[in-house]
């Protein structure tokens, strides 16, 4: 379980630079997990001893997470005492109090976070009844949809909804294993279109039609 | 007498043809969507927030409340025939659920979760109706310090109660906190957070935020660790009980929302806790016991009870204080905002038909489940077998409708697919999802009670506390951050006991 958890996160450590290389990622992690920690299942446990920082960082991601933390925590602090001093403030507490408290909180919870993680402990990745948390984890798949999303953002007001929703719901199931031909696209425009009309005539909900719209 | 009074003319509400219809909508809904692997509850009410701008209330809660105990049920009959729970109420129902549909008594065991969902749902929506009045009287007269001390006993609950790790509670907390801090201040008009962007200085809607967390985060995490060729459900023809399971079955639908029913009122994590000690209480009280692990129907037939009143107990806190103790509750309180109505001790004099026409659509919803749901078994079985791909590509799909529909901005679908990687990172590293919602949606209103009450002390701290019930709350704050030591200091008293006990 271990292992496979470390897998995941090197691939998710180097996703970000080779993208389409899931694969090949995983099979060097995994040696290098296999080579680094022979027989131990429980890495590092508060035991940094002679490694050099950077074995110490290998299969802890999840320092990430406290680094974003971190980061987070200095904006909103950084935001909060910049802030002009307010003119219209009624009562004691101004517009600054609550965010320098939620900043602090959060450099607080990721320092705490951090050491958390250096004695070994470990966020439990959530369970569920299509996810397989013993394969490697398909970060190539989860790219193509966040493009294929993004795609939907900036063709919606040119194309209108009723095209660029099919595009999405055809390129998501594309990018998740399904590659029907004819069925498809016709379920994609199919889905689209019934959507449109629901949201757009039935429930008052305004979507755009686009040029479509305006030939039919 | 009063509130059975307003409850008759409740029904008059949910008995009109179209609130009837958005019931019946409702409870199909929720239960499909029960049933759909990969989606609970809150991603389905999330994914439905945007009717909210085409809907007036009423309609719109009938339908929310029947698709929470619809996907009740629905989530059961995952549970009964895949072993794979997708909902945290659901889990319990699978130990004794599924070893019962692999020896072919598939037919008894959804029965017996139907009929517990029914006698749950109609027992705690009776404890409803008896009780929030009452606590809606009781807490009218709170102020600002009140409100601010709840607030902060769900957000310490909510963190300390569930999940494993503590720091990756408030870790989510703070994300949900700061995601409620963008925008203009309330009170002085400061912008906080936007970088001069025009669009973050409304703040970022909380439908945006539900929706990326629920919907888009869950998706794309499902994608990253798709199963291929999963678990074959169970056939299942129509649902029935005999005469010997109904003598074993009442008994446990009866004691379920005893059980249920306070665990949903309090911010404990909702039906988790409450479903696993009905399902210890009835293995300790049944007559079976060789049976216990390989098929007993009380084993479905409590939990399942006890599920189904706790969301009723749920309602009580949401509709008289305002608290979201689960995520759909969080969620729900999401559309109450949309609609500018705040819940709370209030809210029963301010919205009387609303209110009251939700609880008594509860009771219609749940005669409807009973009804639709015991001839349709065969068909929600079917729906196990959608191919995953369209499943997925569908939720993506309406999750861009649905945030495109709050200001019909393409830039909200950037926000939402932002907020969506936090949520796929969250589940990735085993931050729970449920405390960022509620920092979200909480956060923005406790800051407003604590500048109010500090307000009125002058900025004095005491103005905190100078409440009998504030003070209670936050003992009940003290004690549940002081639980872990305090478990261990009685483990090691009890310990201590047994070893002197042996020693005599």
């Amino acid at each position: 379980m271990t292992d496979d958890e470390k897998n995941t996160s090197v691939e998710l450590g180097e996703s970000g630079g080779s993208s389409g290389s899931g694969a090949s990622s995983g099979n060097g992690g995994n040696g290098g997990n296999g080579a680094d920690v022979p027989g131990g299942p429980a890495p590092g446990k508060n035991a940094p001893g002679g490694r050099t920082p950077r074995e110490l960082l290998r299969g802890r991601s999840e320092l990430g997470v406290c680094l974003l933390l971190l980061v987070l925590g200095v904006l909103v602090l950084t935001d909060a005492l910049t802030m002009a001093d307010a003119f219209t403030q009624r009562g004691p507490v101004g517009p600054a109090t609550v965010p320098v408290i939620v900043g602090g909180a959060l450099l607080l919870v990721a320092v705490a976070l951090a050491v958390d993680v250096l004695r070994g402990g470990r966020g439990e990745a959530e369970g569920g009844e299509d996810i397989d948390l013993t394969a490697p984890g398909d970060w190539r798949t989860v790219l193509l949809l966040a493009g294929v999303f993004l795609g939907n953002a900036v063709l919606i007001e040119p194309l209108g909804f009723p095209v660029s929703g099919a595009l999405l719901f055809w390129g998501s199931a594309y990018a998740l294993g399904s590659r029907n031909p004819a069925r498809d696209p016709l379920i994609a425009a199919a889905l689209s279109v019934v959507t449109f009309l629901v949201f757009n005539n039935l429930l008052g909900v305004p979507l755009p039609g686009g040029p479509l719209m305006g030939v039919l | 007498m009063e509130s059975l009074n307003s409850l008759l003319d409740g029904f008059g509400t949910a008995l009109t043809p179209l609130n009837l219809l958005w019931a019946a909508v409702g409870v199909l809904l929720g239960t499909a969507i029960g049933v759909l692997p990969g989606i609970g509850p809150a991603m389905a009410v999330a994914l439905l927030l945007p009717v909210t701008y085409g809907l007036d209330p009423t309609a719109a809660f009938i339908m929310f409340a029947g698709i929470y105990y619809g996907g009740m049920f629905g989530g059961s009959t995952t549970s009964i025939l895949l072993n794979t729970p997708g909902e945290t109420a659901a889990v319990v129902a699978a130990i004794e659920g599924h070893p019962m549909a692999r020896s072919g008594r598939g037919a008894q065991a959804l029965a017996a979760a139907a009929a517990g969902h029914f006698a749950g749902g109609m027992i705690g929506t009776i404890a409803l109706v008896a009780l929030a009045p009452t606590v809606a009287a009781l807490a009218v007269d709170i102020g600002a310090p009140d409100y601010f001390a709840i607030m902060v006993l769900a957000f310490i609950a909510v963190t300390s109660v569930l999940g494993s790790s503590r720091v990756r509670g408030f870790a989510s907390l703070l994300i949900g906190l700061t995601i409620g801090l963008v925008g203009l201040d309330a009170m002085t008009g400061q912008q906080r957070l936007t970088f001069g962007s025009l669009q973050l200085a409304d703040g970022i809607d909380v439908v945006i935020v539900a929706v990326g967390l629920f919907a888009i985060g869950e998706a794309l995490w499902v994608a990253a660790h798709l199963r291929r060729g999963g678990a074959k459900p169970i056939p299942v023809g129509r649902p029935w009980l005999g005469r010997a399971e109904l003598r074993r079955t009442w008994k446990p639908w009866l004691r379920g929302p005893l059980i249920g029913f306070p665990f949903g009122a309090i911010p404990a994590g909702g039906a988790e806790i409450p479903t696993f000690l009905s399902y210890v209480t009835e293995k300790r009280l049944s007559k079976h016991q060789d049976e216990w692990g390989k098929g007993a129907v009380e084993g479905v037939a409590g939990p399942e009870s006890a599920a189904s009143a706790s969301a009723a107990g749920t309602l009580v806190s949401l509709l008289t204080l305002g608290l979201p103790t689960t995520a759909v509750a969080a969620v729900m309180l999401a559309a109450f905002q949309q609609y500018g109505i705040q819940p709370g001790p209030l809210l029963f004099d301010h919205e009387p038909e609303l209110v009251w026409g939700l609880i008594a659509s509860l009771f219609v919803g749940m005669v409807l489940l009973l009804v639709l749901n015991l001839p349709l078994a065969p068909v929600w079985a079917k729906l196990l077998r959608i191919p995953r791909p369209y499943l997925y590509a569908g939720i993506l799909f309406f999750a861009a409708v649905g945030a495109y529909a709050v200001g019909g901005e393409a830039l909200d679908l950037v926000l939402l697919l932002i907020i969506g990687l936090v949520g796929l990172c969250m589940r990735r590293y085993g931050l729970p999802v449920l405390p960022a919602m509620i920092g979200v949606i909480l956060g923005p209103a406790a800051e407003q009670q604590l500048r109010r009450a500090l307000q009125l002390s002058d900025g004095s701290v005491t103005g905190l506390v100078n409440t009998p019930f504030s003070v209670t709350v936050y003992a009940v704050i003290a004690l549940i951050l002081a639980w872990p030591w305090l478990k261990r200091l009685l483990v090691r008293g009890r310990t201590a006991d047994r070893s002197g006990t042996t020693a005599d």
